[in-house]
């Protein structure tokens, strides 16, 4: 248990997807301008990053390893297919994930729907499942490692996005307006989270 | 090559620029650029799968239904992925473990997809391969820049050729540590993009923040993602 709570901060703060790993740069620097579309953006990564980390650690155990299939007499290696698995499930498990909040969840669906098919594409995601193979998690550890990642990503949104509405008053060389700024933004947030790094629980 | 498609391969070089000017493909630019071998490795990586997906989808682009043209997009970049992948393990296994993930994430990397969308389904093969090496060469660039800089002021070496002696080796040079951090990653693109806008005006975007409205087609994309 206490290695699952350690996995979980180092998740959220030391190895933050965003800000030390660069993951999901384009949506985070892209829907980072409003709070409110942050904070919804966040909610849709951990939900998502919380189902695909762990189902595809399933899919890694159950079918791609080297003899997870010996049952049925295949005692091959299929791990070269991982990436194209991965991909697959986490486009499966979002278009899941709209229809059901569509169906059973409206108010939700209406705040996440427009968030939900960015996510498919969305580095972090896929990045989250990555990391999971190549550190071997088991299903506790990626459960855990997934809603840490996501909610790490989330915290660093809503943070970037609280900012940059204090930054639009002022006054940035024009040159480095929007993009550049952003950036330098993004570097000085990357260097706070760093001040976590060594923290062990 | 005629003067068309040569313009296709040098636009996107500096004029429109994947990285700095279409906000795409950012991820793994900041990740890789410690060292300049890793950085060349995931520079052919992406130029490759680029090229080769554009062709690739292009040449199927009438037969897919709009409906599904996504997941055979995302199946088409995968394979190739894989492929590249496999290649790199067998013949420069040392670098791709430094590479870790980043190899698989060209998959989701936006650059490919969005070279795909915006150009390849709309443009016969030859010419999308050709947007697909330009596009490559252009997120090439300011990778290398960028693990230049990282490089020589982070371990005072260029493709892991000493330059400027270390002091911990005896040297005289004292390596900034931070250039190796990711903050640095963040400060040098975003310098580099001032340092571009700068010099090309017309890219500056307007002062309270509406990006999308600024005009260019590239935010287009990045807010597609």
């Amino acid at each position: 248990m206490d290695s699952l709570v350690s996995l979980f901060v180092k998740a959220v703060f030391i190895e933050n997807l965003a800000l030390s790993f660069f993951l999901g740069m384009c949506t985070f620097i892209a829907l980072s301008k409003k709070i409110s579309a942050a904070i919804g953006l966040g909610i849709a990564v951990m939900v998502v990053q919380g189902i695909t980390v762990p189902l595809n650690n399933i899919i890694l155990n159950g079918l791609l390893k080297e003899g997870a299939l010996s049952w049925i007499g295949f005692d091959g290696d299929l791990t070269f297919l991982g990436l194209i698995c991965y991909i697959g499930v986490i486009a499966a498990a979002v278009q899941v994930l709209e229809m059901f909040l569509d169906k059973f969840m409206p108010a939700l669906y209406a705040a996440l729907g427009v968030f939900l098919p960015l996510i498919t594409v969305n580095c972090a995601i896929l990045g989250g499942s990555l990391f999971m193979v190549e550190r071997d998690y088991n299903f506790a550890e990626s459960v855990t490692y997934g809603l840490g990642s996501g909610f790490g990503w989330a915290l660093a949104i809503v943070a970037l996005a609280g900012i940059r509405e204090k930054l639009k008053y002022s006054d940035v060389p024009d040159g480095l307006q929007g993009l550049g700024i952003t950036f330098i933004t993004v570097g000085l947030c990357s260097l706070g989270f760093m001040a976590f790094s060594g923290v062990q629980l | 090559m005629d003067a068309k498609l040569k313009k296709l391969v040098t636009d996107p070089l500096f004029d429109s620029n994947p990285i700095s000017i279409q906000i795409l493909g950012i991820c793994s630019a900041l990740a890789v650029t410690t060292s300049m071998n890793t950085a060349l490795l995931m520079c052919v990586a992406l130029t490759v799968v680029t090229a080769l997906s554009s062709a690739a989808i292009s040449a199927i682009r009438e037969h897919v239904p709009t409906a599904i043209r996504i997941i055979v997009q995302m199946i088409i970049i995968a394979s190739l992925v894989i492929i590249t992948d496999q290649v790199l393990k067998a013949f420069a296994y040392d670098t791709s473990k430094q590479l870790s993930v980043f190899v698989g994430l060209i998959i989701t990397n936006c650059i490919v997809m969005g070279r795909a969308e915006g150009f390849a389904m709309a443009n016969p093969p030859k010419e999308s391969f050709w947007d697909g090496v330009g596009n490559g060469f252009g997120y090439s660039i300011i990778l290398m820049t960028l693990a230049a800089f990282r490089e020589f002021f982070g371990s005072g070496s260029l493709f892991g050729i000493k330059i400027m002696p270390l002091i911990n080796d005896g040297g005289w040079y004292i390596p900034n540590g931070m250039m190796l951090l990711p903050p640095s990653a963040f400060f040098l693109i975003g310098i580099f993009i001032w340092v571009q806008r700068s010099l090309q005006p017309k890219s500056v975007e307007k002062a309270d923040f509406t990006i999308h409205e600024s005009g260019h087609a590239g935010h287009g994309h990045a807010e597609a993602k």
